[in-house]
């Protein structure tokens, strides 16, 4: 079954190079060629807390009680937060100019590497945390791992960063297990948000020549290094959960090479107005 | 000669412990543990600031605040650090920090209690009676968590069982 991050498509950010090449925008800037691959890693970890923070920040003055409106909010703030330290240094290993704003600001979908996970809509309370407590689950030993980087900017960014991780998997681990093993309804909807997303997660472990590379240089892990961790930690919350774990290896990818769904573009039409806008407007 | 009229870091540091946090005003900047150092380099007054949480908007202000207090103490060069590493810890809190927070009516961090992720486990110890987190209004221990994250990302939001007081927690981390 063919779906649309699946499709055989050619190189996209070569051919948004080359479209640009032929009009009146300025040039797409490429990184120097011996630091592109760690640009481009620190990119993959950097969009995927700023997409996702933007996501889970949809839900502010919609949650359905104010803890939690309060509580998505806050996660949504520590994604931000983290994304501005990944996407500053992602723009200094770059060495081009830009700053963690343009990075976000100023990039159109197919030079954004997050997970295709993350761009997922919200859809219900539940189906929003379990995309979190799958997302959280990684992005713990993600970060637990990146505390050895060789390059220590990296390591102090993880060391930071991982504090408040830890806070965000217990939150979302907890919900996981209290809305699976909660009502008919509660664990009906839980199951469905597990089976839509569980084909998202693949891609966390999926590794390519550029992961293999700076894994090779001890910058950052190796992705596929990350999935014994990981399955434990989701085996063991959702048994508690009384949910059914997929048995589906099926994975969709892309998103680390810039081939994402429909919905990026939504929400870079939303996070991005403004600067497109009014472009360089400060406060 | 700037030398000698120039204040000494004591002094600085006695300044900055007069300018409150702009979110938790009860306390001051250096109670809080943000401060890390203050040194002169040449003629540059270096404040070295670890933020508390990576997004926490009150960084700016907090900035804009230690410019504010020591511009207006005569200090015209200053420089300020951001500093990540080794990264903020509750522990820094000052034990008289810890007192004003309880007495303005939030609950002080335990130390010893951040999140480990040991998830489950966790969830069931943090249910129980091993982390009991006073009631601030009147010392009660019987108190529910009622959302991991409070009013601001470094806190939690709890309720008395016995006063009926909601309250925020510090929490750890």
């Amino acid at each position: 079954m063919p779906s649309l991050p699946d499709m055989n498509t050619p190189d996209v950010a070569e051919l948004a190079r080359d479209a640009a090449a032929h009009s009146h925008h300025t040039e797409i800037p490429t990184p120097d060629a011996g630091q592109e691959a760690f640009f481009e890693t620190l990119l993959r970890l950097g969009d995927s807390t700023l997409v996702l923070g933007h996501r889970v920040s949809e839900w502010c003055g919609h949650s359905p009680a104010l803890e939690e409106d309060i509580a998505l909010a806050n996660v949504a703030l520590d994604l931000i937060g983290q994304t501005q330290m990944w996407l500053g240094l992602a723009a200094e290993v770059e060495g081009m100019g830009r700053t963690a704003d343009d990075l976000a600001y100023l990039r159109d979908a197919w030079d954004f590497r997050n997970l295709l996970l993350v761009e997922r809509p919200n859809g219900d309370f539940g189906h929003t945390l379990m995309r979190q407590f799958l997302f959280d689950a990684w992005h713990l030993e993600f970060l637990r791992a990146l505390q050895s980087s060789k390059d220590k900017r990296v390591a102090e960014i993880a060391e930071k960063a991982a504090k408040e991780v830890a806070y965000h998997l217990e939150r979302s681990s907890d919900l996981v297990v209290r809305l699976g093993d909660g009502t008919d309804e509660s664990h009906r909807r839980m199951q469905e948000a597990l089976d839509a997303l569980w084909p998202y997660t693949g891609e966390m472990f999926l590794a390519d020549e550029k992961d293999t590379e700076v894994a090779g240089a001890g910058l950052l892990p190796d992705p596929s290094s990350l999935r014994p961790a990981w399955e434990r930690i989701v085996r063991e919350v959702l048994t508690a959960a009384t949910l059914a774990i997929p048995e589906s290896k099926f994975a969709h990818k892309g998103g680390k090479r810039g081939v994402h769904t429909e919905h990026l573009g939504y929400i870079l039409a939303d996070m991005q107005f403004l600067q497109r806008a009014y472009p360089g407007a400060t406060w | 000669m700037a030398t000698d009229t120039r204040p000494s870091p004591k002094e600085v540091w006695d300044w900055l412990s007069h300018v409150p946090d702009p979110e938790i005003p009860v306390i001051s900047l250096t109670d809080l543990g943000i401060i890390r150092d203050v040194a002169w380099d040449d003629d540059t007054l270096v404040v070295t600031v670890t933020p508390t949480y990576s997004g926490c908007p009150a960084t700016a202000v907090i900035n804009l605040d230690i410019e504010k207090a020591l511009r207006a103490k005569g200090i015209s060069n200053l420089r300020l650090k951001r500093q990540i590493s080794p990264a903020w810890t509750t522990d820094w809190i000052s034990a008289e920090g810890r007192e004003k927070l309880r007495a303005y009516g939030i609950a002080p961090p335990i130390d010893g209690t951040a999140a480990d992720a040991r998830l489950l486990g966790r969830v069931n110890r943090m249910a129980g009676a091993n982390l009991a987190v006073p009631c601030p209004r009147c010392g009660s221990t019987h108190t529910t968590r009622v959302s991991q994250f409070g009013s601001t990302p470094c806190k939690a939001s709890y309720r008395c069982d016995d006063c009926l007081e909601p309250f925020d927690y510090f929490k750890c981390i």
